[in-house]
């Protein structure tokens, strides 16, 4: 199981739309595709933007349909950053 | 150019100043004030700023300002923005206000450093700066990914104490929303463009819905949004357009629209033309709902209406 910590990459402001790619192309993708399963930990941060999760995301349901969603678990999520997961979640799949 | 700075211009009586900028003479700015009182909105002052800043200060004109507020315009920062001398001196006693001050963003790799510093200068409660910090970094963001603007973002935020209110204004001197949008959607008019821009799953860098892996269309729709649900005002101006949010009253029930036009609004297509883009809002900070639940509202929305264009087989996140 890969452990991605999104804190040390960003702070506690989780808006970086480029840290969110980096952090796709070269973490969550690479170990989903070897059929990891990925845990994405939200620890430290206070809040986040859609745009930040869409670019952490909205390639991953893409490209592996929503079914990666059983292999992705996200982490320690304050009620801010659940709320917006929820919404890129939701959306990528209508 | 010429702009003239007024006695009162706020997101509610903002019209009258942008139609009073002249945009003939681009080589040249000069900037003349109310000579009386200058009470007016951060967006104005980025505006002013952004203006000055796209010329060398041997090409501005400021007349001597008498108006009282002429301290205000010197603690915004917009003579050092401008790189003139406003022959004003600030007193090192004067109280610290909850503003940032005019401020030139041009790298995105330091966005993130700057709001975590200067979003404190506002003084708010934790659950205050929540929405502040969203619509600053997607604004800004918007400006370093969509408007190849030279003197990158120009950013001003104010908390006015008398009506709890923050207000913030984000200006380039990009391209415009019309070129970004016209490069998926055929549009014609800037007010066509800034419909599009506004509705949600829509962007310029692709017409697949629901937006490319870096970009959602989703930013606009959710700051208009937030200030929709907040009740407060909000604007965007580009080309010849400019889009006015009116505020909902506090006896009618806040619905939100995926098409901006069917927002309680006002707008215009025969604004002198400015080249990028203004961005104003208001937000209340009165019962503002609690964040998360302001943004599952606007997902609602979002949601219905992505989904009127495709429907898929979906899947809950796992939270452990």
């Amino acid at each position: 199981m890969k452990n991605i910590n999104i804190f040390k990459n960003t702070g506690n402001f989780a808006e970086d739309k480029d840290l969110a790619k980096e952090i796709r192309l070269k973490k969550i993708m690479p170990s989903l595709k070897y059929d990891d399963e990925v845990v994405i930990d939200f620890a430290g941060v206070e809040s986040t933007t859609q745009s930040f999760i869409h670019a952490l995301l909205s390639e991953v349901i893409r490209e592996f349909g929503s079914e990666v969603l059983d292999r992705i678990a996200f982490k320690n999520c304050n009620a801010n950053v659940r709320g917006i997961i929820t919404i890129v979640v939701d959306y990528m799949q209508i | 150019m010429k702009i003239h700075i007024p006695n009162s211009a706020w997101l509610g009586n903002i019209d009258p100043f942008l139609r009073s900028f002249d945009t003939s003479h681009p080589d040249l700015l000069e900037i003349s004030a109310n000579r009386s009182w200058i009470s007016i909105h951060p967006v104005v002052l980025a505006m002013v700023a952004s203006l000055g800043l796209s010329l060398k200060p041997g090409q501005i004109i400021c007349e001597q300002l008498e108006a009282k507020s002429k301290h205000y315009l010197k603690r915004m920062r917009l003579f050092d923005l401008l790189g003139i001398d406003s022959q004003i001196k600030i007193h090192e006693h004067e109280p610290a206000g909850r503003f940032i001050p005019l401020t030139q963003i041009t790298d995105p790799d330091k966005l993130t450093n700057f709001i975590t510093e200067m979003v404190p200068l506002l003084h708010l409660e934790p659950h205050q700066v929540e929405p502040i910090r969203y619509i600053i970094s997607e604004l800004t963001r918007n400006v370093f990914e969509h408007s190849q603007s030279k003197i990158g973002a120009i950013l001003c935020a104010q908390y006015y104490k008398k009506s709890n209110v923050i207000r913030i204004g984000i200006v380039d001197r990009g391209v415009g929303i019309k070129k970004t949008i016209a490069e998926s959607y055929p549009v014609k008019t800037d007010e066509e463009s800034v419909q599009l821009a506004l509705t949600p799953g829509i962007t310029g860098t692709t017409r697949r819905i629901g937006g490319t892996d870096y970009n959602a269309g989703a930013g606009l729709f959710f700051i208009k949004s937030i200030a929709k649900v907040n009740r407060d005002f909000f604007i965007i101006y580009s080309g010849n357009f400019m889009y006015k949010l009116l505020k909902t009253k506090n006896s009618s029930p806040v619905r939100l629209y995926g098409d901006p036009f069917k927002d309680k609004h006002s707008k215009g297509s025969d604004f002198p033309y400015w080249n990028g883009t203004v961005v104003g809002v208001d937000l209340s900070l009165d019962d503002t709902e609690e964040f998360s639940i302001l943004l599952k509202m606007i997902s609602d929305t979002y949601s219905k209406t992505v989904k009127e264009r495709r429907k898929q087989y979906y899947k809950q996140a796992r939270f452990i």
